[in-house]
C-alpha cells in the first residue's frame, strides 16, 4: 500500500513538473491585456481560442501531423535496417558507417540544407510536403539508427533462428518475433522522431519555402509580430503532443512494469 | 518399429564448414536410421552445434550434403525443412503466452494444399493442449512465459518443437542450463517422447554420461572431425581411438612397446605388464580405466596417494619406472600411502594404440 502511494506521488510530481511551465502559456493565451505589476491579466479574451480553431491553424496542424507521422514511420523503417547492420554485424568500416549516420546531428543541419536546397529545387521537391518529409529525415534518422542499433545489439538473434526452424520465413519472423522483441525501443524511437519533426522550424521553412505551413511556422510568425495571445495559444498547441506523450508514459509507468525509454528492461 | 511416414533417415556426407581460416567441421559422415536416438558428443568448440545448424538449415555448409530420406536438403531454407530444433536456451517468445508459443509453428507453417491456417484454429488449440499435457504442463497454457521455472520453460520449448511432428528432432544441449535433478528428469522425458512419437532424434551434448544414458548410438566429434561412432558400450569396452578413450574418462595411460602382438610396459620387469594386442609393432600407449585395475595381480607399484570418492576410493600408484597409474578400489580396501601393491590389469578392458595415433 505504501509503495503504491509512493508511486502515485512520484507520478504526480512528474506530471506537475511537466505541466507547471505550461501554466503561464495557458494564462497568456486567454489574456487580452496583462501589464506589470498585475498578478492576473486585466482582461480576458476569446481571441486565442478563436485563433486556434481558425482554418489556417487547423490546416497547419493537419500538415504538421501528416509530416511528423510520416517522418517517424520512415525514420523507424530506416533506423531498423541501419540499426540491424550496426548493431548485429561486425564488418569493415562499421565505425565509419556509425559516424556517418550520426554526422547530420554533428554537422549543423542548416549548412547542409542550404546546400541540398539547390537539388530539391532542381528535382521539384522544394515547396512540397514530400520535400519537407525528406529533409526532416536528416535530424531524425541519426537518433533512430542509434537507438535501434543499441536495441539490436541487445537482441538475441537465436530467437530469430528458433522462429525459422519452427517454419517461419524471414519476413514473418521479422514481423512476429523481431519487431515485438524490439517494441520498447521502437516506441521510444517513434515518439522521439515524431517530436523532433513536430517542432522542426528551420528545415521546414527552407525547403517548404512558406508553401508548406506547419504549426511551428505559424508560432514563429506570431512571436515575430509580438502578438502574445496568439503566440501563447499556438505555443499551447505545439506543446500539446509532448505533454500528452509524457502523460501516456506516466500512465504506463504506473500501470505496468514495462521497459520504456530504457528506464528498465522488462 | 518406427512409423516410416514420420521418422526420417538422415544422411550427412562429407559435411564441412569453414569460416575464413577456421575449419569448424571437416568431412563429416553420419547416418541416422529412422527412429534412432543418436548423441553427437564432443567438448565445446568441437563443431557439434555447427553441424546441427547445418542440418537444421541455419547455416549453409561449405562442402558436403545433408539428405533426409535420400533427398538433399541443400537449398531448402530452414523454415521448409521438416526438422525441429530445440536450443540450449528455451528461447520462448516473451510477448506470447505458453500456448501461443507452442502454437507458433502451427500458425506460421501453413500446410501445402487445402485450407488456410485460420480454418484450423480449434484444431490448433486441441493439438497444443494435448502437447502441453504430454510434457506435463497441462493447464498452464494461459501463463505468461516469464512466470515459468527453468525446467518448465525448456519443456515448453520441447512441446513447441514436437507439436509440429518433425521428421527429425534436433536437440542442442537442451538441458545444460538446468540443475542436476531437473536434468535427469528431462532426460527421461525426452527419451519417453522420442519413443512415443517415433522420432529420429539427434542430440548434441558435451556430457558423456548424458550421451551414454540417452542414446542408442554415440557419435564422438573432436576438433571438427568424427572420432568414433557406435553404441555407448563400445566407448568403454573398446574405444576407437586414444582421444575417444580419453574423452570417456580412461585416464590411465601407460607408455610402452608393441612387439609380436604384445604390449609391454616400459621399464617393467619382463612379463610383468603384457597385454596381447593387434596394434602395429612399435611405440604404443596402453589405456585402461581406473576401475579395470585390481590390487591382486603381479605388476609391482607403489601407492602415492589415496582419495575418498564417495562410493569407492581412488588410489594413485607409481609403476617401477615412475609412470602413474590410478586405481579405483571398493571402500574398505586397506591401502595406505607408501604401501607396495601388485596391480592386475584386465586385458579385455585395456586398449592399446600406436604412439603415432596420439597428437
Amino acid at each position: 500500500m505504501n509503495g503504491r502511494w509512493g508511486g502515485r506521488l512520484g507520478v504526480g510530481l512528474l506530471v506537475a513538473a511537466v505541466l507547471l511551465p505550461v501554466l503561464p502559456l495557458v494564462v497568456w493565451s486567454a489574456a487580452g491585456t496583462w501589464r506589470y505589476p498585475d498578478v492576473v491579466p486585466g482582461r480576458l479574451t476569446r481571441r486565442g481560442l478563436d485563433l486556434v480553431l481558425d482554418g489556417e491553424v487547423v490546416s497547419a496542424t493537419a500538415t504538421s501531423l501528416l509530416i511528423a507521422v510520416t517522418v517517424a514511420a520512415l525514420a523507424c523503417a530506416i533506423g531498423l535496417s541501419a540499426g540491424r547492420a550496426i548493431g548485429l554485424y561486425r564488418f569493415r568500416g562499421r565505425r565509419l558507417v556509425q559516424f556517418l549516420l550520426l554526422a547530420p546531428v554533428i554537422v549543423p543541419g542548416l549548412a547542409v540544407t542550404l546546400g541540398i536546397q539547390v537539388f530539391f529545387v532542381r528535382y521539384g521537391l522544394a515547396d512540397t510536403v514530400l520535400g519537407v518529409v525528406l529533409v526532416q529525415l536528416m535530424p531524425t534518422v541519426p537518433y533512430a539508427a542509434t537507438l535501434l542499433g543499441a536495441a539490436y545489439a541487445n537482441l538475441d538473434v537465436d530467437y530469430e533462428r528458433q522462429a525459422r526452424t519452427l517454419g517461419s520465413g524471414p519476413l514473418r519472423t521479422f514481423l512476429t518475433v523481431t519487431v515485438p522483441l524490439l517494441r520498447p525501443a521502437l516506441v521510444t524511437t517513434a515518439l522521439l522522431t515524431f517530436l523532433i519533426s513536430w517542432s522542426e522550424y528551420i528545415l521546414t521553412l527552407l525547403i517548404g519555402g512558406g508553401q508548406v505551413t506547419t504549426l511551428p511556422l505559424l508560432l514563429f510568425a506570431a512571436i515575430g509580430s509580438a502578438d502574445r495571445t496568439a503566440a501563447a495559444a499556438l505555443g499551447l498547441l505545439v506543446v500539446l503532443p509532448p505533454v500528452l506523450i509524457v502523460l501516456l508514459v506516466a500512465r504506463r509507468l504506473r500501470g505496468r512494469d514495462d521497459a520504456w525509454m530504457g528506464l528498465a528492461r522488462g | 518399429m518406427a512409423d516410416p511416414t514420420l521418422a526420417a533417415r538422415l544422411d550427412v556426407s562429407g559435411l564441412g564448414a569453414r569460416f575464413d581460416a577456421v575449419t569448424a567441421v571437416a568431412d563429416l559422415d553420419l547416418s541416422l536410421a529412422p527412429g534412432s536416438f543418436t548423441a553427437l558428443l564432443g567438448p565445446s568448440g568441437c563443431g557439434k552445434s555447427t553441424t546441427l545448424a547445418m542440418v537444421a538449415g541455419l547455416l549453409a555448409p561449405t562442402t558436403g550434403d545433408v539428405r533426409l530420406d535420400g533427398s538433399s536438403l541443400l537449398g531448402v531454407p530452414a523454415e521448409r525443412r521438416p526438422v525441429s530444433l530445440v536450443f540450449q536456451k528455451p528461447l520462448l517468445f516473451p510477448h506470447l503466452t505458453v500456448e501461443q508459443n507452442v502454437a507458433y509453428g502451427l500458425r506460421v507453417r501453413r500446410p501445402a494444399g487445402v485450407g488456410t491456417g485460420r480454418a484450423s484454429r480449434r484444431e490448433v488449440a486441441t493439438q497444443v493442449e494435448a502437447m502441453l499435457e504430454r510434457v506435463r504442463l497441462g493447464g498452464l497454457g494461459r501463463r505468461r512465459v516469464g512466470e515459468l521455472s527453468g525446467g518448465q520453460e525448456q519443456r515448453v520449448a520441447l512441446a513447441r518443437a514436437l507439436v509440429l511432428r518433425p521428421r527429425l528432432l534436433l536437440l542442442d544441449e537442451p538441458f545444460s542450463q538446468l540443475d542436476a535433478d531437473l536434468r535427469a528428469e528431462m532426460r527421461a522425458l525426452v527419451r519417453e517422447l522420442h519413443d512415443e512419437a517415433e522420432l529420429t532424434t539427434l542430440f548434441v551434448t558435451h556430457d558423456q554420461d548424458e550421451a551414454v544414458e540417452l542414446a542408442d548410438t554415440i557419435v564422438l566429434m573432436l576438433e571438427g572431425r568424427l572420432a568414433g561412432e557406435g553404441p555407448p558400450e563400445t566407448f568403454y569396452a573398446a574405444p576407437p581411438s586414444l582421444a575417444a578413450a580419453r574423452f570417456f574418462g580412461a585416464t590411465n595411460e601407460v607408455h610402452g612397446l608393441v612387439e609380436a602382438g604384445c604390449f609391454r610396459g616400459q621399464g617393467l620387469l619382463e612379463g610383468a605388464l603384457t597385454v596381447p594386442t593387434t596394434a602395429p609393432h612399435g611405440p604404443a600407449v596402453l589405456v585402461v580405466r581406473p576401475e579395470a585395475v585390481g590390487l591382486d595381480g603381479e605388476v609391482p607399484a607403489l601407492v602415492t596417494a589415496t582419495r575418498f570418492a564417495g562410493s569407492d576410493v581412488l588410489v594413485d600408484t607409481a609403476l617401477p619406472d615412475g609412470q602413474p597409474l590410478r586405481v579405483r578400489v571398493p571402500l574398505g580396501a586397506r591401502v595406505a600411502v607408501g604401501d607396495r601393491v601388485s596391480l592386475a590389469l584386465d586385458p579385455d578392458r585395456c586398449s592399446v594404440f600406436a604412439q603415432e595415433a596420439e597428437r
